[in-house]
């Protein structure tokens, strides 16, 4: 007892209880201050942490360098938030397939466990955009709304019927039916391969909710006018046109004159 | 007319009676006699005018229908019909209207559908029809004004097609008429009038659609049906050209009279395009307005193409760099009243290659006149690989103009054929010069390539396949003779030889003579000559191929 009361009064006692007031509050802060808000409530596990850092090392430190450091042949990690992990491995992205333009789209890698486990990792190095809530993912927005704000600000490069398009040197910005809630929401914030940013302050959280409101009402409600061709507008009804309509035309045609009477 | 006046023709019938007293006063009779025996020659490649006649047809009557209902309006107002996604969406009237067309009138997106579908089949017939006419020789003496009434209806066809497209003022037609408008401003000077002329003051306004509105629904299909009966009228008066063929010439036309079968055919023919035409609309989507949502000058969509009768304008300012071996195209000329901007990189592309276009096709039958100095009236129709010059001239053409065409879609080539879209524009500006001049040359390599093909059949028959041992041990080939009626097909052309220059009066051959001449060399300095009777007779009779031949004429070619 009399040596516990002595380590209490030790002359570095006054600054190991500054420092940790410090870092409580610096800790507090941070966690006020994420960038995004619609964080999930789950918070991963150090178990996770380090499985995630196994993972990590065997499978993405080539390119993405120990720590997450960044190589020449990848980014740092650091702060990109789980997120951007959840997203980029999540659809297979990562690890990437090979070089070019941009990373292309494959069956995923690793299974949603694995994946949690890397998002920890990579999570744990730096604060950065995390998982959302799944109370913006529940499609339950308003989709006229959600309908505006993709016009305005996803249907340059998405298109408006949301069927994709290109952009310069073989970059392109892929088709949105079939991607998952989470993953568009993840897209959003996190920005993957040529996509902006969009961050709360431009739309928020509510509004991505709309947005992913829209893009699930008009991939279940299918086509009020019958096949759609693609979604692709006007090229791919001139197509059809004049290789579908005007071949069965000749077709016809052909059939008529050769019975001359 | 007097033939029904002199009739002693006394109805014994009430019908009979009525019947007479119409015609006794219509000539109804008399007209049918004439059009009834009104002779056609039957072809396939004849029925892409009646596609578009048909065609036409079927958009004034959907165009009716949707008339009923649209309201060319560009008055604000929230959107509270039954598509979900756009509910509450604050739109113009015109969108709205268009919406209701689709979601709340009963067959209203069936008729829609017709509508454009039936646009895009109308100009798509149009332009084969004019591509047969051309490569056929149809548009010479005496048919050249109507070729230039078919080109004057190609571009209204286009017209139209346009100023529909931009009606239902949903964000793909608004893209559209954004750029009409930057076209517009891109003219030197006058542009940014014009415009504020057009649109009633600062691009969108107020006033477009409904403008837009009076020349889709009333000028321009009036004048389309005004050169619509010119054109027939003409087709009436010159009688229809005819394939050559035994029996062909150029004062008879050999095929069936207008009535009854013909005119049974042209009718079930409408029916069956309305067929094909209803069938698309039933079953596939066009134009999905509710896609693209209101029109809001901020966004473009990506993939926002005309429909395809623009394509090629499209493409050709797609294709234009904006700078150009270090130089830029928009310059700003300082004039005495202020800086005036200059955009050669709208300006050229808009104008130019349409230029060309038009320019070429309404000129060409008085271009081909002048080389060739034929005046005679023709009535049967070259094989284009017979005129092996313009045949490539026409290749050249239409590669040109796919080109551009191609251009208009190359984002979608870029992203469906994954390749970057810069590449697929520099390889296209590429194609754009040099793939008409390969076109040409390949064009009247195989044009002449075929006219050599018909010449060895005319002259030696088709080989059999069929290798026979002679008694003296030579193997050889059997060729079957064609029937006389096959190989009229194959002699039966003229083949004119390059012309010198004509000197005139003072027996000078002038400057203008002398650029006639060559360019009469390059239409048929490359020629393969038909063969003559001559030449046919000297063909069968080589010997070694007359013993086995007389055997074998029984089993004459019949393919």
């Amino acid at each position: 007892m009399k040596a516990l009361s002595q380590k209490r009064r030790h002359p570095l006692a006054a600054i190991a209880l500054l420092l940790m007031g410090l870092m409580l509050t610096g800790g507090l802060y941070a966690v006020a201050t994420t960038v995004n808000q619609a964080k999930a409530e789950t918070t991963f596990s150090a178990h996770e942490t380090a499985e995630g850092e196994k993972l990590f090392i065997a499978n993405c430190a080539t390119c993405h360098g120990m720590g997450a450091s960044g190589t020449s042949s990848g980014p740092s990690l650091v702060g990109v938030g789980a997120a951007a992990v959840d997203f980029q491995v999540g659809t297979g992205r990562m690890p990437m397939q090979m070089q070019g333009p941009q990373a292309q789209k494959k069956p995923a890698q690793f299974n949603e466990e694995q994946t949690a486990q890397l998002s920890a990792y990579v999570a744990s190095l730096g604060a950065g955009p995390a998982i959302p809530a799944d109370e913006y993912l529940d499609g339950k927005g308003d989709a006229a709304a959600g309908g505006e704000l993709f016009r305005v600000n996803c249907a340059m490069c998405h298109n408006a019927a949301a069927a994709g398009g290109a952009l310069t040197r073989g970059k392109f910005a892929p088709a949105l039916a079939g991607v998952s809630n989470a993953h568009i929401y993840e897209a959003m914030i996190t920005g993957p391969q040529n996509m902006p940013v969009f961050n709360d302050a431009n739309i928020t959280p509510e509004g991505k909710r709309d947005i992913i409101t829209f893009l699930n009402t008009i991939e279940a409600q299918g086509s009020p006018g019958g096949a759609q061709l693609g979604s692709l507008g006007p090229v791919s009804e001139g197509l059809f046109l004049w290789i579908a309509g005007l071949g069965v035309i000749v077709a016809f045609t052909i059939w008529l004159t050769s019975r001359t009477s | 007319m007097s033939a029904a006046s002199e009739t002693t023709y006394t109805p014994t019938t009430k019908v009979g009676h009525i019947t007479n007293f119409v015609d006794e006063r219509v000539g109804g009779s008399g007209i049918l006699r004439e059009f009834g025996r009104k002779v056609f020659p039957d072809h396939w490649s004849f029925m892409f005018g009646e596609v578009a006649l048909y065609s036409f047809v079927i958009l004034l009557l959907s165009g009716t229908f949707l008339t009923f209902f649209f309201d060319p309006s560009m008055a604000e107002t929230h959107y509270d019909g039954p598509y979900v996604p756009l509910k509450g969406i604050e739109m113009s009237v015109a969108y709205s209207s268009s919406l209701n067309i689709s979601f709340d009138i009963r067959g209203g997106l069936f008729m829609r559908q017709v509508h454009h579908w039936a646009a895009l089949l109308f100009v798509a017939s149009v332009s084969v029809h004019m591509l047969r006419v051309f490569f056929t020789g149809a548009f010479r003496k005496p048919r050249e004004l109507n070729w230039v009434v078919g080109g004057v209806l190609v571009i209204l066809s286009m017209a139209a097609g346009f100023t529909g497209y931009s009606l239902p003022d949903d964000l793909l037609s608004g893209n559209g008429l954004r750029i009409i408008d930057g076209v517009m401003k891109s003219i030197p000077i006058v542009g940014t009038y014009l415009s504020f002329f057009l649109f009633g003051g600062e691009f969108p306004g107020t006033v477009i659609i409904g403008r837009l509105y009076v020349l889709h629904i009333l000028l321009i299909p009036a004048i389309i049906l005004l050169m619509v009966v010119v054109h027939l009228f003409m087709v009436v008066v010159h009688k229809h050209t005819q394939y050559p063929g035994p029996g062909r010439n150029d004062r008879n036309v050999v095929g069936y009279p207008l009535g009854p079968v013909y005119a049974a055919k042209a009718g079930g023919f409408f029916f069956i395009v309305f067929g094909v035409v209803a069938l698309m609309a039933a079953a596939f989507t066009i134009n999905p307005i509710w896609n693209y949502g209101p029109y809001d000058p901020s966004p473009v969509s990506a993939g926002t193409q005309p429909d395809w009768y623009i394509g090629w304008v499209d493409g050709a300012l797609r294709l234009m760099p904006g700078w150009l071996l270090g130089l830029p195209m928009e310059w700003h000329i300082p004039l005495p009243w202020g800086v005036n901007t200059l955009s050669l990189n709208v300006l050229l592309p808009a104008l130019v290659p349409a230029g060309i276009v038009f320019t070429v096709l309404f000129t060409y039958p008085w271009i081909e006149r002048w080389i060739t100095r034929d005046n005679r009236e023709h009535h049967v129709l070259d094989r284009p690989r017979n005129v092996p010059t313009r045949t490539a001239i026409g290749v050249a053409g239409f590669v040109f103009y796919c080109v551009m065409w191609a251009a208009a879609s190359s984002d979608l080539i870029a992203t469906h054929f994954h390749v970057s879209l810069n590449d697929v524009t520099y390889w296209l500006r590429a194609l754009f010069f040099i793939g008409p001049v390969l076109a040409f040359i390949v064009a009247k390599r195989v044009a002449l390539a075929l006219q050599r093909k018909d010449r060895e059949i005319a002259l030696h028959g088709r080989e059999t396949g069929r290798i026979v041992r002679l008694p003296h041990g030579e193997y050889q080939e059997v060729h079957a003779q064609l029937d006389e009626y096959k190989r009229y097909k194959l002699v039966g052309y003229e083949s004119p030889l390059p012309e010198a220059g004509i000197p005139n009066a003072k027996g000078i051959v002038d400057k203008k003579e002398k650029r006639r001449a060559m360019l009469s060399r390059f239409f048929f300095e490359d020629r393969v000559a038909p063969a003559t009777p001559a030449e046919l007779e000297a063909g069968h009779g080589h010997g070694h191929h007359e013993a086995v031949e007389a055997g074998e004429d029984t089993k004459a070619v019949s393919h």
